[in-house]
Formats: structure tokens, C-alpha cells, sequence
């Protein structure tokens, strides 16, 4: 079931849980054994702490849901300090979700990083799309991402992992600058930039009236996203956007992910992550794959 | 200890919008307080998508039953109160942190209003369970709303406003006589939020301890996801994890 993502971060299996689904894991400890899963990414952390966007959040759509949480976090040094002494010894890989809203918050936070021990990869959080000014504006030109990702790549050592919005014309393109500029690998999709509607009261549903679609909704966009990265470049593609269930995770993988991500479905089913790992090897073993590896791709078309 | 249980549903009663689910598992029940609650998937209902958080309305940890009352005020809530007995409903429990217990002795108000009046059942028999007869004080647009009379009315002295006058004394719970009449050492409140705030605010006139169960929308229930924030004293805290009672002293209302 192993997944070598290159550059030091090795999964136990292709199962990882989506930032900011699964709090720093301990949320979910009652309800799964984390040594079962191929890591866990921890919330969006930036620089500086962040009080996200007021109340209301969240709004339920058609097998969904829309947030504008706006990336609450106690900043870079409060999780040095606090939650990764009491994380760090978990039997599974855990990467950060850095986010930023300047250059050189994302490069100071990389690099405090790049000193703990035990955070075998960062994922970069260019695409973050409820927060002014905020990360999204990196990852939406081959510029801006380009520029941020060969900043963070001069200071941060362990692999790096990109992960990109949906919210751009050609998101092949985005990914092929992410690995020109050092990316050891891209993760695909965040949230698909969304709004909803209270007719009755005249008023948007979310706070700051626009916020990011997940759930199972988003999974055929994200899985033909990744199929289009997977084409456009050598280094490995982590896949998410939706997916619930093993067969869900095995289709990205024949699309050409490496991983997968699991993140919304969390909430419906605390315990789906491992689930979806051991249906993999199921699926591996019913289908006569010697090893998960084997699966990327592996779409006949 | 947090856990996914397959219930069965094994009594229904109907209360005009509402509905009283009893549901039952052969599993043990961890320890659920009062004013914890739990998260209730709901299935086969294409326009929800995430699980109902509902208040713990009774326990019975002999029969390792649960008892939910809920109000149907949307299309998950209606696909809830929709299960037959036989039913299989999968609930996360217990969830949030649940009242303060009080002291022996100590005079307690239970104020309740529409199907905030749920979770008081469960806290004022744990609170007979060791010897303090609670003041119950519920409000509701009109006497259907106020569910069970009878059996609040055996776990302690029981007062009821209606905004329609139908039952009780007319108008809002803070309007009711009792709070001439009698004092109080502590104050809880569940219902609606204005309602809730107004209550706090009387209670902070009579320098009285006050705490309130929030419901804020949420996602996970777990504290993962950061949906169902309160604006407190200390920042932006999850109703959910932290939840979703709190004493009002660190609300910023």
C-alpha cells in the first residue's frame, strides 16, 4: 500500500485527510487509529494568528456545503509551541497547511517549519479562497505562484507540496509553473468559490457572502482537474475535491493521483478515512494489483 | 469517549411540529451529561448533506436508550421526524461539554423556550438524581409547544408563558412573575438566541450566574472545522467543542 511521494514523505498508504477536516487529528481520535492512515494535514496555519470571518460560516447546499471560515488559526509559533509537542509523536506522517497573505509571511512560516523534527512535508496553501488578499492571489497566475513557490523552495528543505485552487482558466498551466518553480508535488483541488442565498430574508447566507464549495458536489470537477495535472506534469498529483468512499478515492487514482485527500466527508462519517484505506486494498486485491502504485494512471481511455 | 452507534428507533410520538424519537442500541452508552448532544445523520434526503446536531433530551442508560426531541423546522429535521420504528438512525455521541452541574442546596432556574425546553428533561432529573429540585420556567408561541408538561412539572416547580396567553401567564419568559417572586443561585438558559440574551440580561441586572446552550450552525460537531463560532472574551471558540453551553460572562453579548 505504499506511496513514496518523493523527497522524504513516504505514506503507509495513499489515505490522507484534507486540511482544516480534521482538526490537528485529536479531534478524531476516538473515532480512528491514525497509524492506519497515510497522514493527516493539520489546519491552515499563517504567520500571524487569525480570527477568520464572523459567524455564520457554513451553509448546506445539494450533497455540500459552502464555508468561509477565512482561515482561523493561533499563527505559526502557537503551533511550535503548543500543538506540535502534543502531535508530533503520532504514528503517521502530519504536514502543515501554510498559508499567507503576503510573500514573506509564507517565507518566514516555511522556514520555522523546516526546523520541526517530525513535519515530513508542508503543504502550501496558495488557493485559499475566503480570505482578502489572502493566498488565493498567488495561486490563480503562473506568476504569483512561480514567485511564491521558488521563494518558499530557497528556505524549506523537506517536500513541498502545492496545493492549487480550482478557481482559474487553466489549472494545468498553474500546476506546470508549481513544479518549474520546485513544487515536489501538487495537491488538487481546495474549494470551488461559491455563494448562497436566504430568499426569504433578502440576505446572503455566509458572513462575508462568498465562501468555498466541498462535498461530494465538486467531485466530478476535481476529478477531471486532476486528470488534466496528472497530464501536465512528472511530479506526483495528490488528489481531493468530494471524495466519500473507496471507489471515490480509487477513481482519482486512475485518473493519475498518487494520493488522496479526505475532507469534507469527514464530517458525515468521523470515521470514513480509514474505511477508505482498507476499501483500497480491497479494491487492489479484487482487481489483481499487486501494489496501489499500480492504480495511478491506470485509466483506460 | 466519543462514539458512531447504529440506534434503533423504537418509539415515536408525535407533538404537533414536534416528534419524540426514543432510540436504542445494544451497546453500552458512554457518559453522556446534560446539555451534551448529539450529531444525527440523516439518510436519504437529497437536498442535506451534513448530520442534524440535536440536544439530548432523556437518557436511559439501563436500557441504553437515548431520547431526542426534535422539531421539524427544516427538510433535514422533517426526513428525521419522517423514521418509522425499526429504523436504523447512526448518531455521533456525546458531544460538547454540557451544563455546569450545581451544588447541593443551591437554588436553580431552568429557563427554557420552543424546543429549547428539550435538554432541560435530562438536566433536572440528573439534578433530582442528587437531591436539588430545579425551577423550570418554559416559554412557547403557544401551549403546543410546550411538550410534556406533566413530566417536567415531577422534576420540579413548573412555570409556563405563552406569547398567545393559551397557557400560563401571557408573553415572554422574562415578563413571567416568578422573577419577583422567588431568587435564585443559578440560571440556565436553552431556546432561542434573543430570548436567550434576554434572559441574560436579567440575570446580570440580579447579578445571578447564568449559563446558555447555544446553537450555532455547524458542520463536523467535533471542533474540526471552525463553522460554529461564538464571539467570546477569548476570540472566536467553537460552540461545538467548547459548547455548547457557556457561561455568559464570556459571551460578547
Amino acid at each position: 500500500m505504499t506511496i513514496d511521494l518523493g523527497r522524504g514523505l513516504v505514506l503507509r498508504n495513499p489515505v490522507m485527510t484534507a486540511s482544516g477536516t480534521f482538526g490537528y487529528g485529536e479531534e478524531y481520535s476516538d473515532f480512528v487509529d491514525l497509524a492506519q492512515l497515510g497522514g493527516i494535514i493539520v489546519k491552515g496555519t499563517t504567520l500571524y494568528p487569525r480570527e477568520g470571518n464572523p459567524y455564520p460560516r457554513m451553509a448546506e447546499t445539494p450533497s455540500g456545503m459552502l464555508n468561509c471560515v477565512g482561515l482561523q488559526n493561533k499563527g505559526v509559533q502557537y503551533f511550535i509551541d503548543t500543538i506540535y509537542p502534543r502531535i508530533k509523536d503520532y504514528d503517521t506522517n502530519v504536514l502543515l497547511n501554510l498559508s499567507g497573505s503576503t510573500l514573506e509571511d509564507y517565507v518566514k512560516g516555511a522556514e520555522m517549519v523546516d526546523a520541526l523534527d517530525k513535519i515530513p512535508a508542508i503543504e502550501l496553501n496558495v488557493s485559499c479562497p475566503n480570505v482578502k488578499q489572502g493566498g488565493m492571489a498567488f495561486g490563480v497566475t503562473t506568476t504569483g505562484i512561480s514567485q511564491v513557490v521558488s521563494e518558499v523552495r530557497k528556505v524549506y528543505h523537506k517536500h513541498l507540496m502545492v496545493k492549487l485552487s480550482p478557481n482559474v482558466t487553466n489549472i494545468a498551466e498553474i500546476a506546470m509553473a508549481a513544479e518549474a518553480a520546485g513544487a515536489d508535488s501538487v495537491s488538487l483541488i481546495n474549494t470551488l468559490m461559491g455563494m448562497a442565498i436566504d430568499a426569504e430574508q433578502r440576505k446572503p447566507k455566509l458572513s462575508v457572502i462568498t465562501g468555498g464549495l466541498s462535498g461530494a458536489c465538486v467531485k466530478p470537477v476535481a476529478l477531471r482537474m486532476v486528470w488534466q495535472v496528472a497530464k501536465a506534469v512528472k511530479i506526483p498529483v495528490v488528489g481531493l475535491g468530494g471524495i466519500s468512499n473507496a471507489t471515490d478515492a480509487v477513481e482519482f487514482m486512475l485518473a493519475g493521483a498518487s494520493a488522496v485527500e479526505i475532507g469534507t466527508a469527514n464530517f458525515i462519517d468521523p470515521a470514513v478515512s480509514v474505511k477508505v484505506a482498507w476499501g483500497i486494498n480491497e479494491y487492489c486485491e479484487r482487481h489483481g494489483f499487486a501494489t496501489v502504485a499500480e492504480l495511478i494512471g491506470a485509466l483506460e481511455v | 469517549m466519543k462514539q458512531i452507534i447504529d440506534f434503533k428507533l423504537v418509539e415515536k410520538q408525535g407533538y404537533g411540529r414536534s416528534v419524540l424519537l426514543q432510540l436504542r442500541t445494544g451497546r453500552v452508552l458512554p457518559e453522556i451529561r446534560p446539555g451534551q448532544f448529539v450529531q444525527v445523520r440523516v439518510d436519504g434526503s437529497p437536498s442535506t448533506y451534513l448530520r442534524r446536531p440535536i440536544s439530548i433530551h432523556d437518557v436511559d442508560f439501563e436500557r441504553n436508550d437515548i431520547t431526542l426531541l426534535v422539531q421539524q423546522i427544516g427538510e433535514g429535521t422533517r426526513h428525521l421526524a419522517a423514521a418509522e420504528v425499526g429504523d436504523t438512525i447512526n448518531v455521533v455521541l456525546p458531544l460538547g461539554n454540557g451544563f455546569s452541574m450545581p451544588e447541593r442546596g443551591e437554588r436553580c432556574l431552568l429557563v427554557g423556550g420552543g424546543i429549547g425546553i428539550a435538554p432541560l428533561y435530562y438536566f433536572a432529573k440528573v439534578m433530582g438524581e442528587i437531591g436539588i429540585r430545579p425551577t423550570l420556567l418554559l416559554g412557547g408561541k403557544s401551549k403546543s409547544d410546550l411538550i410534556r408538561l406533566a413530566d417536567y412539572e415531577r422534576l420540579g416547580e413548573t412555570f409556563v408563558t405563552t406569547e398567545d396567553g393559551s397557557l400560563g401567564e401571557k408573553g415572554f419568559v422574562t415578563m413571567h412573575s416568578v422573577w419577583q417572586k422567588q431568587s435564585f443561585d443559578k440560571i440556565y438558559v436553552c431556546g432561542p438566541k434573543p430570548m436567550m440574551k434576554a434572559v441574560a440580561k436579567l440575570a446580570a441586572e440580579k447579578d445571578v450566574w447564568c449559563e446558555v446552550s447555544l446553537e450555532n450552525l455547524m458542520a463536523c460537531g467535533l471542533g474540526a472545522c471552525l463553522c460554529c463560532v461564538e464571539d467570546t472574551v477569548d476570540g472566536h471558540v467553537c460552540v461545538c467543542k467548547e459548547g455548547p453551553v457557556f457561561n455568559t460572562r464570556r459571551l460578547k453579548w
